[in-house]
């Protein structure tokens, strides 16, 4: 196939992305609103950090009026994911794809761009993934500034509703992998748990979220690495899907 | 747009790129270090466990609509379906349960 035909074929397997990407947005602008950015901010934000848990955190970041030290290494933990698929993009590129692109497909890895694009067969064509970028980030650009925009004329009991949905995202991006594999089960359970503690404690509590993500994260996944080393390959490509 | 948030944003968003782009151009050959690999490997449940638990249950109206939103996100999650489906599932459950007047 050309470079064409796959931009086209990423176009179309963009768009069932670029529709789940309006309606999570939607809340994501809405709790850009409830930050005090305008939707200006919120949609250059959505365009230029594709992440919805790193934007998530990056609007308490900014709502509580964070420095940019704590900005940066929030957000590197929180975003670690992304690291880890650019990694493994890093691999799946073609060789024969001159060095520049890498460049282009680093703006916009996301769960769901890496996922349909390290399941392409064999070597990845960038523009496969560009195509897909080209439907699903106005997507979630769109969704987000229709959500900062009409954050506050939307009824309070639609807005309550709509603020699961980031939260059920990240559910179903944890718990299907989970349900597979017991080390990892566990590993969300004693998260949950520990989680919960670090926040009712009287004076762990008192840290602020950004901190709490990250430390846990840091102690957590740095246990389980040691205790449950993941053996080669396989693992890692379990939770691509 | 404000200086100050145009300011943070530019830091964000530069954070998110070279945390992209810098595994995609400087590694070129493949991490054979397990603790590495194992270690980012682990991360995203982690980090996307603790953003959910406990914030989800202050997230809407009333505790109880938040916590029945969780609990049908989770159990669609187990059952296979996709982020949309469970996304949407978790707001109708929310939307659904504070119809009751007394929630």
């Amino acid at each position: 196939m050309d470079n064409k035909r796959w931009f086209l074929k990423g176009m179309h397997d963009g768009i069932p992305i670029s529709t789940g990407y309006f309606a999570v947005a939607l809340t994501l602008g809405i709790a850009a609103g409830n930050a005090g950015l305008t939707a200006l901010e919120a949609t250059v934000m959505s365009l230029t950090m594709h992440a919805s848990a790193g934007q998530f955190a990056a609007m308490e970041l900014i709502a509580s009026g964070a420095g940019y030290l704590e900005m940066v290494m929030t957000e590197i933990v929180v975003n670690l994911r992304y690291m880890l698929m650019s990694c493994a993009l890093s691999q799946k590129i073609r060789r024969d794809i001159p060095f520049i692109h890498r460049f282009f497909v680093a703006y916009d890895v996301t769960d769901e761009i890496f996922g349909i694009s390290s399941a392409v067969e064999g070597k990845l064509n960038p523009f496969y993934t560009y195509g897909a970028m080209a439907v699903a980030s106005p997507g979630w650009a769109g969704g987000t500034c229709v959500g900062a925009i009409l954050g506050n004329v939307l009824p309070d009991r639609l807005l309550s509703a709509m603020s699961l949905a980031l939260y059920g995202m990240f559910i179903a991006i944890v718990v299907p992998p989970a349900r597979k594999n017991r080390v990892l089960a566990g590993l969300v359970l004693v998260s949950l748990a520990v989680s919960g503690i670090f926040t009712w404690l009287p004076v762990i509590g008192q840290l602020s979220p950004g901190f709490r993500i990250m430390i846990l994260t840091v102690v957590l996944a740095g246990a389980a690495a040691m205790l449950f080393p993941v053996e080669e390959e396989g693992e890692v490509k379990e939770h691509e899907a | 747009m404000r200086l100050e948030n145009l300011c943070a944003i530019a830091v964000l968003a530069l954070t998110l790129y070279a945390v992209r782009v810098l595994p995609l151009t400087l590694i070129r050959k493949e991490i054979r270090n397990k603790y590495i690999r194992s270690f980012l490997y682990y991360v995203p449940y982690v980090t996307l466990t603790v953003m959910t638990f406990p914030a989800v249950l202050s997230a809407t109206e009333s505790m109880i609509s938040a916590g029945a939103g969780f609990v049908v996100a989770v159990w669609m999650a187990y059952c296979g379906r996709s982020l949309f489906q469970v996304a949407i599932g978790g707001c109708v459950t929310v939307f659904l349960v504070e119809l009751f007047p007394f929630i």
